[in-house]
């Protein structure tokens, strides 16, 4: 039961280690010039959600099966991706609004968030390798 | 509804699209891109009909080549040409032949310019010989009067054109007759003529002008004449300017030129294209360009009126120079006929092809690591501008030192001022070294007052700044600026004289070729070499731009090449230096360059290898016309579609009927060409379309009534020819107001309605102008009251600043994308949520108009505003398709933009308009030091279509000194430039987080810099509040801004109306802002002639400011207040009887009435300054403010009180108690 359930972690996290690659490609696309602001933000925003869903889904299953530890590690992680999409203004087009990501350096925040991300799912990657040979050599 | 409309046919289409609809035919869009080529090939095979000389082929070929290809020029445009040349807008000159132009030109052929206008379109055929005769003749006067006027015998060489238009907003720019695509195109007008119009000194000087070999009495009298005739027979000015240099190099000689601009006719465009001796009449391929020197004015007075002395002064005979020019000219010649486009750079051009357009960042990659120090002293000469003396000089070429006729005052000066920059190389080009300085003319800005204390002492550098001292707060001489101030113990911090920028501290050679204030400033006018250094001051880094101004002269250059840097697309400008003659070397990222062979030749000397006189490195704003590698598509027609509410609320309010007025009115004014087209729609629950297609006999109306899918009732006729179809849209005009009269419908259905406008536009782009009355209630983007009456006047927390919905910003970017616009005229009496609606112009580069509790008979001065405002925004230039990049010397970068438009790149703005009230800011960080360079720049780069379908680049650039200490930052702080941008950033900073954040950021802002500074004068006993003189205002102005609509609490008001002062603090270029923020008070029953100007012949007083208090009233005097769009007049009531008997026209203060929007004309002395004063006024800004008389005990005084900003009120500080706050907080 356990392995499953890392196996599913392990497929998950490996999931939002590609967003974060994709994330970090396209805003520095942006950064460069390559695309536009339109539809870079466009593009990200379809995956915010997912991103956030594929995050908590971790997040609740390692509080049900009882691993406080990686639930507590993800649990900021999750917030924070809650709390963005939450707090969007009424106006914006989404967490990466096109008419303000130029503004007040929010591309830099972005691109350094979609790292400490990739880095965080590259940590959580590992552990939940490791839980799921321990947990497949316990069984 | 039904019984409406009667000239109307309509038809009500429910039907979906589909084959009930109305067939569907897709009109050929831009109609007759492509068409013209022949023409223009015509056009060149005519100009090389030379007289043998030259070899027609090359030219041709030519030609074609640089008409064809991709983009073939839309074919209105020659259409457009032989019409314009009957209006006798355009002229074209050319070098006639060498030796008789001068003197010889009799004066009855310049009325045969004007029909060589008309030739030249018209006929590919005709035969040269006739040009010559047409061409010669006119060609010789003088030029540039300005610098005439310094005795600079070495200036203008080079013809130069007047526009009339400049004054005015409403005009566009001139575009060069499409036949001939070499000519030379500006507009301008000499600034010194608008100084002479003011004060009596100049034309004295111009005529003292003492030139070594100046004309006889006859030729000038000649050149009055010619130009009396240009002008009866034009209305415009012709004149141009043979080479006043002395004997030996004056190529120029040959130069004959003739000018015409029409000054009547907005399109009004002046044409010079100089040619070289040999070339005749084919202008030299690639290069050539004039320049037009002279100041702009934003006062200016009309064109038309041009001191004739400056013309005809400086022309100098001397046939020695014809020779050299004439071989001069053949080499130039040889040089273009023999390859036709040799230029390496052009290709180079032509393959990184528009990368404003594309938006792709070449940033700068390359950097010679070694910061070679810039000679600047080489490149001097010509002045920009905007200075008061505008002088295009350049100084001869020739090796042997120019006989000044006045010792060139130049080298130990420069020197003097020189900081430690400006060396000179050793193995510059003797014609490099030994550029004469010309004159010094200060950077000030423009502006009658400007004028009055420029004299035009130019040897004693000492007196001009002591000038500058005296005119401007915290100009340059440090101990002024610097000067410890005690706030709390200075009484009257507020000067009398308007508070002028600073100039940078540069040295001459540069100060004045550097770019006006009125269209370029930042908040520091030195730069901190370090992030750290900034820190430490505490002080905001930023550019506050107005670069679409009306200017009232601006160089335009046509050039096959325009010469940029490869690594980093930077323009040439003033700042770069020239390493030698075949090289230069880039001011933003150090890149060396080599200098393309056209270049190297100078149309306005008409010589060989300076180009460090062309007039892109002698004036810092510039504009070129743009080949095709600049267009991703043919030129846009001009588009305008008016979109108008016709709910019940709207027509209750009647703005149908000024709006048509104003439209009718204004409807030959429109800027455009022959391709100009126009649509109309209305809206209430339904949408309703025009067909004003060409052939109908009535207008008629097509209505959808299906919001949530809207479609086109038909593909054609909605969007039409504007003079095709005048009479069916006059006819319309002329019905829509009684239309729907009796309407019943109170619903909007706004959204659907821009939906559809935006399917109308998006195949050509354009003007989208919205008129809305109330909240929007159906369909799409339909919004809620979100505001709370009670939460007014609240002091805690003001919500929906922000847009409730991303309707409109997804609109907005989507009309961007198709370089539509969406201007947005909002005329309501109640809540109508402002802050979702303006997103659909904030974002679309459009402007926003709003007019509360609008009325057009229960409110006749909101009615009186929207109609002098529409005049304006109907008949101001418009650039269409526009873009605009902003470049800083490598270490610097932008950070954060505000006004509007959307941010498509890095740095690159996406304009679908631009008009000449748009401004915008840009924040700065300094991100890496800038310790090895000594000055900075700046250069901003616009990029649009203008009315005429022209592709043209507007470049300004500015240069400023790097500085190293704490002191020398606060010596060059630009206080209004600071106070600007920081309302800036507080409108962001209420939106994103609150507006009490917003105003406690304001206040850290002033204690932060003002402690900052305190530590380094440690000194001083803190005894009170010490400020640099340069600052003393900030607290003031900072205060003022705490007042203000926008960021004020305590005082009720209304969310739409503190929304909009968010949106003209976001898009009000520096000059309105600051009218807006700090209103000036002037009293007006006292006025003296004492320090008057003189403005076209009027006399206008210039009383002293007051300070914004009410201790400044008394009850004997009557108070002017400018707020920029507002003007009030407070009138006291133990106000002089005289006073309100011979200004007002009433017997005594009792029976003047409550509501007065106009002072009468009276025939009294004090009636005709107190209204001279006011005109004055209304002319220096775009739109006419509405006059409101306050009697002492009249309600309306809340109003007028709200403005002394220094008065304590029940919710805010006094201006004391402000700075006690301060002082507190530094000290804590």
């Amino acid at each position: 039961m356990e392995a499953v359930v890392f196996i599913f972690s392990l497929l998950d996290c490996c999931a939002l280690i590609f967003l974060s690659v994709y994330f970090i490609i396209t805003l520095s696309d942006l950064e460069c010039d390559y695309i536009n602001a339109r539809s870079c933000c466009s593009k990200l925003n379809k995956w915010v959600i997912p991103e956030m869903i594929g995050h908590s889904v971790v997040s609740v299953l390692m509080l049900v099966s009882l691993h406080w530890f990686i639930f507590l590690l993800n649990l900021p992680v999750a917030t924070w991706n809650i709390y963005r999409f939450i707090m969007v203004p009424s106006g914006n087009m989404g967490v990466f609004d096109p008419t303000e990501i130029h503004n007040r350096g929010q591309l830099k925040s972005h691109m350094k968030e979609a790292m400490i991300k990739l880095g965080f799912h590259l940590l959580c990657f590992f552990m939940y390798l490791y839980s799921m040979i321990l947990a497949l050599i316990n069984d | 509804m039904e019984e409406q409309g009667s000239c109307i046919e309509r038809k009500l289409l429910r039907a979906k699209r589909g084959p009930g609809g109305p067939a569907q035919s897709q009109m050929q869009v831009p109609s007759g891109y492509g068409l013209h080529h022949q023409n223009y090939i015509a056009a060149s095979g005519h100009y090389s009909q030379g007289p043998g000389k030259m070899a027609a082929s090359p030219l041709d070929g030519q030609c074609s080549d640089y008409y064809s290809g991709l983009y073939t020029p839309p074919a209105q445009k020659v259409a457009a040409s032989s019409t314009a040349s009957h209006e006798g807008a355009q002229q074209v000159y050319s070098g006639g032949p060498p030796a008789p132009p001068l003197l010889g030109a009799p004066p009855g052929l310049v009325p045969g310019a004007s029909s060589t206008a008309s030739l030249m379109h018209t006929s590919a055929s005709q035969p040269y010989p006739s040009f010559v005769n047409y061409y010669s003749s006119p060609a010789v006067y003088t030029a540039n009067s300005s610098a005439a006027s310094q005795g600079f015998p070495a200036t203008c060489h080079y013809s130069v054109s007047t526009v009339s238009n400049a004054v005015h907003p409403s005009v566009c720019y001139s575009s060069p007759p499409p036949g001939d695509p070499y000519t030379r195109v500006f507009t301008s007008q000499n600034a010194l003529v608008a100084g002479s119009g003011r004060e009596g000194s100049f034309p004295g000087q111009n005529a003292a002008l003492s030139h070594p070999s100046a004309l006889g009495p006859l030729p000038s009298q000649q050149h009055q004449q010619q130009q009396q005739q240009t002008l009866s027979g034009f209305n415009t000015l012709s004149w141009s300017v043979p080479g006043l240099p002395p004997a030996q190099d004056n190529l120029l000689r040959n130069h004959a030129g003739s000018v015409a601009s029409a000054s009547n006719s907005p399109a009004g465009p002046v044409a010079v294209s100089p040619a070289g001796p040999g070339m005749q009449n084919v202008p030299p391929p690639r290069p050539v360009s004039t320049v037009l020197p002279g100041a702009p004015s934003a006062r200016g007075p009309p064109a038309g009126k041009y001191p004739q002395e400056s013309a005809a002064l400086g022309t100098q005979p001397s046939e020695l120079t014809l020779q050299k020019g004439m071989q001069y000219g053949d080499y130039v010649n040889n040089q273009a006929s023999s390859a036709p486009t040799p230029l390496s750079s052009t290709s180079d051009d032509e393959e990184e092809e528009e990368d404003e357009e594309a938006g792709v960042d070449s940033s700068s990659t390359t950097s010679s690591a070694s910061p070679v120090p810039n000679s600047y002293d080489a490149l001097e000469g010509g002045s920009y501008a905007d200075m008061h003396s505008s002088s295009a000089s350049s100084p001869a070429p020739d090796p042997a030192p120019d006989p000044d006729p006045v010792p060139a005052p130049t080298a130990p000066q420069s020197v003097r001022m020189a900081k430690p920059f400006g060396h000179g190389y050793p193995t510059l080009q003797p014609g490099y070294q030994n550029a004469a300085a010309p004159l010094t003319s200060g950077v000030q800005p423009s502006g009658p007052v400007a004028f009055q204390q420029y004299p035009q002492q130019y040897p004693g550098v000492n007196q001009l700044s002591s000038s500058l001292g005296g005119l401007s707060l915290q100009s340059s001489p440090q101990p002024e600026s610097l000067r410890p101030v005690n706030l709390t113990q200075e009484k009257d911090v507020l000067p009398t004289t308007p508070v002028w920028a600073p100039v940078p501290n540069l040295n001459m050679d540069l100060k004045k070729l550097n770019c006006s204030p009125d269209s370029f400033r930042c908040t520091l006018t030195n730069i901190p070499q370090t992030q750290a250094l900034l820190n430490k001051a505490k002080l905001p880094l930023g550019l506050l731009l107005h670069p679409f101004r009306d200017l009232t002269q601006l160089p335009v250059i046509t050039s096959n090449t325009i010469v940029r840097c490869r690594s980093c697309r930077t323009y040439i400008n003033p700042f770069v230096s020239f390493i030698d003659q075949r090289r230069w070397k880039c001011n933003l990222c150090y890149r060396v360059n080599d200098v393309p062979e056209e270049f190297m030749y100078n149309p306005l000397t008409r010589s060989y290898g300076e180009p460090h006189k062309r007039p892109e490195v002698q004036n810092s704003t510039v504009e070129f016309i743009a080949s095709s590698d600049y267009m991703l598509r043919p030129p846009q027609p001009a588009v305008y579609l008016f979109v108008l509410d016709v709910s019940h609320n709207a027509v209750e309010a009647g703005y149908l009927t000024v709006l048509c007025q104003s439209l009718l009115e204004n409807l030959d004014k429109l800027p455009g060409d022959s391709r100009t087209r126009i649509g109309f729609m209305t809206f209430d629950s339904t949408i309703h379309f025009y067909s004003l297609q060409e052939g109908l006999s009535q207008p008629q109306m097509l209505i959808v009534s299906d919001i949530d899918d809207v479609f086109l009732p038909t593909p054609d006729g909605l969007l039409v020819n504007l003079y095709e179809s005048k009479e069916l849209i006059k006819v319309l005009l002329n019905a829509l107001p009684n239309m729907f009269t009796n309407t019943r419908e109170t619903h909007s259905a706004l959204g659907p309605a821009l939906q559809a406008a935006f399917k109308l536009m998006s195949p050509t782009g354009g003007r989208v102008s919205v008129f809305q009355t109330q909240l929007p209630s159906l369909g799409a983007g339909l919004l809620q009251s979100r505001e709370d009456p009670n939460q007014r006047s609240s002091t805690k927390v003001v919500q929906h600043l922000g847009p409730a919905t991303d309707f409109y910003k997804k609109l907005a970017l989507d009309c961007s994308g198709q370089q539509t616009a969406v201007d947005l005229f909002l005329l309501s009496s109640q809540y109508s949520d402002l802050a979702s609606l303006a997103c659909m112009s904030k974002y679309s580069a459009g402007c926003i108009y709003y007019y509360p509790s609008f009325h057009c008979t229960h409110n006749p001065s909101q009615a009186e505003k929207l109609q002098k405002d529409l005049k304006r925004y109907l008949t101001r230039k418009i650039g269409f398709e526009a873009v605009m990049r902003i470049r800083c010397t490598k270490g610097l970068s932008m950070h954060t933009f505000h006004g509007n438009f959307f941010v498509r790149s890095t740095d690159l703005l996406s304009l679908a308009n631009i008009n000449p009230d748009a401004g915008f800011a840009v924040q700065l960080s300094i991100e890496e030091n800038l310790t090895d360079t000594s000055l900075v720049c700046f250069q901003t780069a616009l990029l649009y279509t203008s009315s005429k379908g022209e592709r043209r680049i507007r470049v300004h650039t500015l240069c400023l000194p790097v500085v190293s200490s704490l002191a020398d930052v606060y010596a060059g702080v630009d206080v209004q430039a600071a106070v600007c941008l920081l309302a800036n950033m507080a409108v962001d900073r209420s939106v994103s987080s609150s507006l009490s954040d917003a105003r406690d950021a304001l206040v850290n802002a002033v204690v932060d810099s003002l402690s900052a500074y305190g530590s380094t004068v440690s000194n001083f006993q803190h005894s009170g509040l010490i400020a640099p003189a340069s600052l003393k205002l900030f607290p003031l102005y900072v205060l003022a801004l705490l007042k203000q609509k926008a960021f004020r609490t305590g005082t009720s008001t209304r969310l739409d109306d503190r929304v909009y002062a968010m949106c003209q603090i976001k898009s009000q270029p520096l000059v309105h802002l600051m009218k807006m923020i700090h209103p000036n008070l002037y009293r007006i029953d006292r006025l003296t002639d004492e320090g008057a100007v003189h403005v076209n012949d009027r006399v206008v007083p210039q009383p002293p400011l007051l300070k914004l208090s009410a201790e400044k009233l008394t009850r004997e005097g009557a108070f002017l207040m400018d707020c920029g769009s507002v003007f009030y007049i407070w009138i006291g009531n133990g106000c002089d009887s005289h006073f309100i008997e011979d200004v007002l026209g009433y017997p005594n203060f009792a029976s003047v009435p409550q509501k007065m929007t106009h002072l009468p004309e009276l025939d009294t002395l004090s009636s005709e300054r107190t209204r001279s004063f006011l005109t004055w006024l209304r002319d220096s800004r775009p739109l006419s403010p509405v006059l409101h008389l306050v009697k002492d005990e009249s309600p309306a005084k809340t109003e007028f009180f709200q403005h002394l900003v220094e008065d304590r009120t029940e919710a805010a500080f006094s201006y004391y108690e402000f700075l006690v706050h301060v002082q507190q907080q530094i000290c804590k």
